[in-house]
């Protein structure tokens, strides 16, 4: 087991299974299919990002760089939350950008309940590191435990 | 965050929990990035990004509703993204069903919560609302809570104002404070480059590709661009600022770029020179090799990748009316190369409503009506997004319509060759 710092941008502690993106995540173009077509399991479509493409994204500890593309990003990833289709958990080995950010920001402002922790700032190694299907651990203090 | 009297009153809820509510999120949005202070928005206008009635983003209409409802609407008008439907745009029987039925059945409901926030008027739909036909146009310095990448990269870049990235939501949320946090592109630090693009390639390299190029290398930094004068000169004419909208488009999409600088051309590269460079800048250097590279690093995901194309989409971002010019007249040399009088492939050119109307009033138009092209409002990338449209063949030399869906790029010679011609696959 392998432990990471970071700062916690949304607090809370969950335990889910890895999806790693080593390029930016795409937030337009990953989740727009799902929320349209009603794919419960967020299938990612960014044809883009070969890491994730055609992976689920719902209930999975997304680990990514960043995000990046539309400036629709931060209220895509407000709609996922508030249709129960976000990650468990989101990881950004830098900090997070402008429209995650938002995303996030938003979800926790607006939505009751939408929980979806998320920590940036984890490092390089953190994405060098963590693999798909690996078992990580977010704690309240931006602890991430990675297995 | 040190707050004004006004701002901490705002936040307290002097005037209403909605606007509280509001002002909550600004701040916080601004903390996470270590902004200290909120600054008053400054442009005349806002622009949203989200234009769309898609059933999707029924939790989006929901927090526009509870804004409408408190009476917490914006002091700014503002323009938007570009509607997804236009009837005149080819789609078969199917795709007008679930256009109109299933994915866009909320539009009309949406288009109306955007009067009640300040919609500037029932025209003002384009993702290039800085074209001058358009008159959301802001100033050097202006400070603005736009979203929309491609105007964003356009605003900072082109016109020297300042701007985020924000996002979708976000847009509203500052204007409707009437403050944005201070950070990132607001700042003179923030705008500084950290990252050198040198272009030594042996001709003027396509605008849409060099944008991608640069945009998958330096992601969300601020590049500063040498030797692209060269090509483009140093004056900011209609055919530069075309070039640079659909370059700095490239570069917002295939990475994340809110600002770029091209040395001797754009305003603060002009007015700074070398000066914005940071120490340490890493260098990129771009030549035709490198270009070529990229090209061919892009996937073809059609389930056929020989299928003869269905549909050419050009104009994301919209096109100005010095491209509906022009592109008239090299299709119409084309054309008359090939020995054809129309468009072998259906082609659809987008532009904003208002460019349309000028370019109506030239000669230009009946021409490239003649020639079996369909000029259009509409927004590509909301058309394309559907499993029915995912696929079809459907060609581009949009780098960001490439990236958010099944169409396939070509460089504009290579599209002007397939729509003329009907060229290779």
């Amino acid at each position: 087991m392998k432990i990471f710092n970071g700062r916690v941008v949304a607090p809370g502690e969950v335990t889910a299974e890895a999806v790693v993106s080593h390029g930016g995540l795409n937030t337009l173009a990953s989740f727009q299919k799902a929320l349209q077509f009603g794919d419960k399991t967020a299938t990612c479509g960014d044809q883009n990002n070969p890491d994730l493409y055609g992976k689920q994204m719902a209930g999975k500890a997304l680990c990514l760089p960043q995000t990046i593309g539309s400036t629709t990003g931060g209220l895509v990833l407000y709609c996922a939350c508030a249709m129960g289709r976000q990650p468990a958990c989101m990881l950004f080995s830098q900090p997070i950008d402008s429209l995650a950010g938002a995303g996030v920001i938003l979800a926790d402002v607006w939505l009751e309940g939408a929980s979806m922790p998320v920590v940036d700032s984890l490092g390089d190694e953190f994405l060098d590191y963590v693999k798909d299907g690996m078992s990580i651990t977010v704690k309240e203090n931006g602890i991430v435990e990675v297995e | 965050m040190i707050l004004t009297d006004e701002q901490k009153a705002m936040l307290d809820g002097a005037q209403g929990e909605t606007l509280a509510k509001v002002m909550q999120t600004v701040i916080r949005y601004g903390e996470l990035f270590g902004a200290e202070r909120l600054v008053p928005v400054t442009s005349k206008y806002n622009h949203l990004v989200t234009s769309f009635g898609l059933k999707m983003m029924t939790p989006v209409f929901d927090l526009m509703q509870q804004l409408i409802d408190a009476g917490v609407t914006s002091q700014q008008k503002f323009s938007a993204d570009p509607r997804p439907l236009d009837k005149n745009v080819p789609k078969n029987f199917l795709q007008n069903l679930v256009f109109n039925k299933f994915m866009y059945s909320t539009q009309d409901f949406y288009e109306g919560q955007l009067k009640s926030l300040g919609l500037m008027d029932d025209n003002a739909f384009t993702c290039a609302c800085y074209m001058d036909e358009v008159g959301n146009k802001p100033g050097k310095g202006d400070v603005l809570s736009w979203a929309e990448s491609s105007a964003v990269v356009y605003a900072n870049s082109v016109l020297g104002a300042r701007c985020n990235r924000n996002s979708g939501i976000i847009d509203i949320m500052g204007s409707i404070a009437g403050y944005v946090p201070e950070f990132g592109l607001l700042t003179d630090e923030g705008r500084r480059a950290s990252w050198i693009v040198e272009i030594k390639t042996t001709k003027k390299p396509e605008a849409q590709l060099l944008g991608s190029a640069i945009g998958m290398k330096v992601m969300k930094d601020v590049p500063y661009i040498k030797g692209l004068d060269k090509w483009l000169g140093e004056e900011l004419d209609d055919a530069a600022c075309t070039y640079l909208k659909d370059f700095g488009a490239a570069t917002a999409s295939n990475g994340a770029v809110g600002l770029y600088h091209v040395e001797n051309l754009t305003p603060e590269a002009k007015e700074l020179g070398e000066r914005l460079i940071r120490e340490g800048a890493k260098v990129y250097v771009i030549d035709d090799a490198e270009l070529q590279r990229v090209y061919e690093s892009y996937p073809v995901i059609w389930k056929n990748p020989d299928a003869k194309p269905k549909l050419c989409f050009m104009g994301c971002p919209h096109m100005s009316l010095e491209q509906l010019k022009s592109w008239t007249e090299r299709l119409d040399a084309a054309l008359a190369e090939a020995g054809n009088k129309k468009v072998v492939i259906p082609t659809v050119f987008t532009a904003p409503p208002a460019v349309i109307a000028e370019f109506d009033k030239t000669e230009y138009s009946a021409k490239l009506k003649e020639m079996g092209v369909i000029v259009s409002y509409i927004c590509p990338l909301m058309y394309m997004n559907n499993p029915l449209c995912g696929k079809m063949p459907v060609i581009t030399s949009s780098n960001k319509l490439r990236t958010y869906t099944t169409a396939r790029y070509y460089t504009d010679d290579e599209i002007l060759e397939q729509i003329t011609k009907g060229g290779k696959n």
